[in-house]
């Protein structure tokens, strides 16, 4: 075996992408030197700011192959020798070899490859993975069209102490690098991975290793905290990214004005983390932040490095005092100050800004809070506030603070902990591993703040397609089935995006572009009234045509329209008005409701509006046409609502699959449950759950058996339905009796959710289904023994269907 | 191993150091470009030379104004018009970061006792249709430059990579002189012989900063400036409209309609969703420049002149 040293030297490199590239590197070249017949042993990759090593073991040649190839037996047809010999590359039968075995004799080709050098393997195969490496990102540099992450400044390759050359972008290999910048750049000449490793982390100071730069920080920087007196705050995410920033990482305590303590540690913390990448160092005695932080260096300096940490107290010095100007700013209003400026700042084109979407949430926030066990005022005024610190100058300058510099604000105020709480984790879960929100208060507003997301994305078909999903709806809806599920909420999920669905389009409503063009502003604000009143009911709509008429005629006379104009203009107007707010409202309300309401409407169809003189009939020819037209739309309209929330609850029951499958259950069983209509989510985990048990246990197979046996045979029958009786077998009898005395049972176990019972009832008829199964002749030839055990089965698949949809069950 | 010189003490002396570096380094020493810009890369020497075929090595001193960013002269940090260095050098060369660590040693930066580090920050500027790789460069935890290698200009790929570098000029003096408020920079020194004084950043620029922002945020007429936008942007789609399209004079008034922009901006006249609108404007108007420019690059012969 001999040794190959690989060395791609390059610019610097980007920390978050050296371990992957590392990884890439060595998996691409293995299983090229795999692929070419090569083993390869011991290999070892390391990384680092400016360059990727790879080392293994290698024999110096691929091994000779032969292969051989059968042909058809001697004497074959000549057809058969054409192809054979076409097939193997043989210009005359005779090149190939005879073989014989018990039937006779046969040809046979060989073909020998003989084995190559594994340099020149080499030299072919690293310029093709460089030249096709999977960097995130990648770029050229001067004139030349090769691609890497910077621009590529050397190679060493050596096979068994030799030079591999090659070209790749411009670079020729040979055995040569540099060390680090300051202390040791070189360039050495190398001979081999003992040398390279011993000259680079010696004379060279580059420390090689990823997880030895990282050892040796964390050990620095707890030591260096430790002789103060103070205790490192670890972050393994810094660590990662600092070990890629430097060659040779030199551990710095700096120091920063004590004044500063008085900022919220978030803020000081995610300064330090993500502006200066400084690890933040705590008091183990108050567990309160220290006023110094620890500094990675890519050196170490003659002064011992007195200059770095000066420097970098300085700019950290810088970042926080602008934190503080932007805190004292803040504070110079109250958090609720700021709802109005929410209107500046979009949240979707489609869905209005951040303040239209407050608005919703707030709604929304308030009808869940019951559901929720939520005090309603608390809720809503929790929502009003969540989004306020997003136009904080704080929130603008570190965003993923956002929450976190609400709720601090709240509580210096003095305001109630529950909202201060729900201001914070309206937010969460922000991912798979983010706790969920447990204050009731928190919940309502958390739960209403995604169902908006989802339920206004899904409605302006912004929706989630393969890998794409920009608005991050997977996460909202798996954000919204944990939060019920962990916080065993009994919410009908049906009934809630219903409810943030006329959230969305109320709000949409008061944009007013689905109104007639042309209306004046005060015209306008008496549409959104109006629009609220309806939006209370059917009721109102009626009652609020009324209302409304008289209204518009007395903004018309005080605008000093002319008189004489107003019936004629009046009604045009107040026709399309109310035809607008009548498609929204179409879109809202529930229908069965309006339906009845028609018959409030004179029976030519036309409405009575105005009082005394002004009373008359609006829509008189149009009469019968309008109540038509209402019944109309709400038939189109009925189905695009059910359809709109069964797509959406979809979506949500998807991600529950998926939550699910990661807990170990079977998805299979989950679309047996979610057949059955249910839409409390609690419910719907319960009882898979418990199903899951169920048929684990042998008596649950057998009755899936026995039931997808019942369920074959009513497939294909055809019978009268109705209720079944004993029969005339005693297996029938015993399976009527049987499931007779069952289905009480299971009916009470399912009202009180108890799942599992309702399984055991029903695992009483496994016996008997079986009894019958093996000795009972379904298909009598007498046509009422025929129906009635025909009827019994249906019995029994019915009952079945109570528990789960059997028939979705892989068994 | 290169040693730093010693620290320039003047503002305009550490120009002129950078000024004879990139001079030593083969590189054009232009001036500053006649029109308001948000960024030294919006010189037509950065934006339409990096564009094409031919080699452009330039280094020049850009003032820049961004009207929002303007504190009314009170804030130590922040000014409404400033200066920043740029060097392009097209194609980078293979040396191109060892000459720029070069830059550092002329201007007195001593590595040795300070950490210089290459952070990733990939460079886009969405106007011009811009973007490319590479870092910001950190002195002691301080952005001191800007590093990128050019991708696409305009929209369109790069032929030639050209490497790119802008210093802050005042945060990077303010750094070598070791002063924390910019207006204390000494922007000259004393001449004891001729008796001329000690100049200060401030005593050049105070007033203009006061000036200008109470302008920029109070006095700016919108009316006239959004006036003003539409003509710049009549002018330079009328310049590229043409049979033989004008490039370099489009590209100046689509650099005004930018710049006034910015001054609407700054006025807080501009709503969320029309300031997507102006962006996407003045992207069109620049872009229609960079392609315009490239084709005529390509057309027009070496030395026409001759």
């Amino acid at each position: 075996m001999a040794e190959l040293l690989l060395e791609i030297f390059s610019e610097e490199i980007p920390a978050r992408m050296q371990v992957r590239a590392g990884n890439d590197l060595s998996k691409l070249i293995t299983d090229g030197l795999t692929k070419a017949g090569l083993t390869v042993e011991d290999a070892q990759v390391l990384t680092g700011p400016r360059r990727l090593t790879f080392v293994a073991d290698l024999p110096l040649a691929s091994p000779d192959v032969s292969e051989e190839r059968k042909g058809p037996r001697v004497g074959a047809p000549e057809q058969a020798l054409a192809g054979f010999m076409k097939a193997a590359g043989l210009s005359d039968i005779s090149e190939a070899q005879i073989k014989s075995d018990k039937k006779g004799d046969f040809y046979v080709a060989i073909t020998e490859s003989k084995g190559r050098k594994t340099a020149d393997i080499l030299a072919e195969l690293i310029p093709e993975v460089m030249g096709n490496f999977p960097w995130p990102k990648s770029m050229k540099s001067g004139a030349s069209s090769f691609r890497w992450v910077r621009p590529l400044q050397g190679i060493i390759c050596l096979l068994d102490g030799d030079v591999v050359e090659f070209q790749v972008g411009g670079v020729t290999s040979g055995n040569q690098t540099e060390g680090h910048r300051r202390q040791g750049k070189g360039p050495y000449k190398i001979k081999n991975f003992a040398d390279y490793q011993k000259t680079l982390e010696g004379k060279g100071h580059v420390i090689l290793s990823h997880d030895t730069r990282k050892a040796s920080i964390i050990e620095a920087a707890r030591k260096a905290c430790a002789d103060k007196g103070l205790e490192l705050i670890e972050d393994e995410g810094l660590l990662n990214e600092v070990a890629g920033l430097a060659e040779w990482p030199v551990v710095i305590l700096g120091d920063m004005d004590p004044a500063f303590l008085q900022l919220p540690d978030e803020v000081i913390r995610l300064s330090m983390r993500t502006h200066q990448k400084y690890f933040a160092v705590r008091d183990p005695k108050t567990s309160e932040l220290a006023p110094n932080f620890i500094v990675v260096a890519n050196q170490a300096a003659p002064d011992g490095g007195i200059e770095i940490a000066k420097g970098n107290a300085k700019v950290l010095s810088a970042r926080l005092s602008d934190a503080v100007f932007f805190q004292q700013e803040d504070r110079k209003k109250k958090l609720e100050d700021y709802y109005e400026k929410l209107d500046t700042v979009v949240f979707h084109k489609k869905l209005g800004s951040i303040k239209d979407k407050a608005e919703r949430v707030v709604a929304l926030a308030r009808e869940l809070a019951p559901k929720v066990g939520a005090d309603p005022d608390k809720a809503e005024q929790a929502a009003r506030l969540a989004k306020c610190d997003l136009v904080t100058q704080t929130v603008i300058e570190f965003t993923s603070l956002q929450g976190q510099i609400g709720r601090l604000m709240f509580e210096t105020e003095g305001g109630d902990k529950d909202i201060a709480i729900a201001i914070e984790d309206h937010y969460k879960p922000q991912g798979p591993s983010d706790a969920v929100p447990t204050d009731p208060v928190a919940i309502a507003v958390a739960l209403a703040d995604k169902l908006d997301t989802l339920v206004g994305f899904w409605a302006i078909d912004e929706k989630p397609t393969g890998s794409k999903d920009p608005f991050a709806l997977r996460r909202a809806a798996l954000g919204i089935v944990r939060i019920i599920l962990e916080n065993e909420l009994r919410i009908d999920i049906n009934d809630v995006i219903i409810q943030a669905l006329n959230q969305v389009l109320k709000n949409q409503g008061e944009t007013a572009h689905c109104y007639p063009e042309g209306l004046t502003d005060q015209e306008g604000i008496l549409v959104k009234e109006f629009m609220e009143a309806c939006l209370h009911g059917p009721g109102a709509f009626f009652a609020n045509v009324n209302g409304m008429y008289d209204k518009l005629g007395n903004l018309i006379e005080s605008d000093k329209y002319l008189i004489e104009y107003y019936p004629v203009e009046g009604e045009d107007n107040i026709y399309q008005v109310v035809e607008a707010l009548l498609s929204d409202l179409k879109r809202v309300e529930r229908h069965s409701d309006l339906l009845n309401q028609l018959d409030d409407l004179s029976p030519d169809g036309s409405v009575a509006i105005g009082e005394g003189e002004n009373k008359r009939n609006i829509f008189p020819n149009e009469g019968q046409n309008f109540r038509e037209q209402i019944l109309s739309d709400l038939e189109e309209f009925n189905p695009m609502l059910s359809k709109f929330s069964a797509d959406s609850v979809n979506f949500i029951a998807d991600r529950l699959k998926v939550y699910l499958r990661d807990k170990g259950i079977r998805h299979d069983l989950i679309d047996a449950v979610f057949a059955l209509g249910e839409d409390d989510l609690v419910a719907i985990v319960n009882r898979v759950e418990a199903l899951q048990a169920f048929l684990s246990t042998e008596d649950g197979e057998n009755l899936l058996a026995g039931y997808k046996r019942a369920s074959n045979i009513l497939k294909s029958a055809e019978f009268d339905a109705g209720e079944a009786d004993e029969g005339t077998q005693a297996e029938e009898s015993a399976l009527f009796k049987a499931l007779t005395a069952a289905r009480p049972k299971i009916d009470k176990a399912l009202e009180k959710e108890d799942y599992a019972g309702a399984m055991t009832a029903f695992s009483a008829l496994r016996g008997p289904i079986d009894d019958f199964l093996d000795n009972v002749m379904v298909n009598s030839d007498k046509a009422a023994e025929r129906q009635n055990r025909l009827r019994l089965l249906a019995a029994i698949r019915d009952t079945a269907q109570t528990i789960a949809n059997f028939d979705a069950i892989q068994g | 191993m290169s040693k730093p010189l010693d620290k320039p003490r003047s503002f305009q002396g550490l120009i002129l150091r950078l000024q004879e570096y990139w001079a030593d380094q083969g590189c054009i020493i232009l001036q500053p470009f006649d029109t308001e810009v948000g960024a030294g890369t919006l010189h037509p020497a950065t934006v339409l030379r990096s564009l094409g075929p031919k080699p452009w090595n330039v280094a020049y001193v850009q003032p820049s104004r961004r009207p929002a960013d303007g504190r009314y002269g009170e804030n130590p940090n922040r000014l409404q018009h400033y200066y920043q260095y740029q060097v392009i050098m097209k194609p980078n060369p293979k040396n191109f970061q060892a000459l720029y660590l070069g830059s550092l040693d002329a201007i007195g930066i001593d590595r040795d006792l300070h950490d210089i580090r290459f952070v990733e920050d990939d460079w886009e500027n969405p106007t011009v249709g811009a973007w490319g790789l590479g870092w910001e460069v950190w002195c002691d935890g301080m952005e001191v430059s800007q590093y990128t290698y050019f991708q696409q200009v305009g929209g369109l790929d790069l032929a030639l990579v050209s490497g790119e570098l802008t210093y802050g000029l005042e945060r990077l003096a303010m750094y070598v002189q070791g002063v924390d408020n910019v207006y204390d920079l000494v922007f000259t020194e004393a001449n004891e012989a001729n008796g001329t004084p000690e100049v200060l950043y401030g005593d050049v620029f105070h007033q203009n900063e006061v000036q200008q922002s109470t302008y920029n945020f109070e006095h700016a007429n919108t009316e006239l400036i959004l006036e003003k936008f539409k003509m710049a942007e009549t002018e330079c789609q009328a310049l590229l409209a043409l049979e033989k399209p004008l490039p370099l004079p489009a590209y100046e008034h689509a650099l005004k309609a930018s710049h006034l922009f910015n001054l609407l901006d700054a006025r807080g006249v501009v709503s969320p969703t029309q300031r997507q609108e102006y962006i996407k404007r003045v992207r069109d108007l620049a872009k229609g420049c960079a392609e315009a420019h490239a084709a005529n690059e390509k057309a027009v012969a070496d030395r026409a002149w001759q």
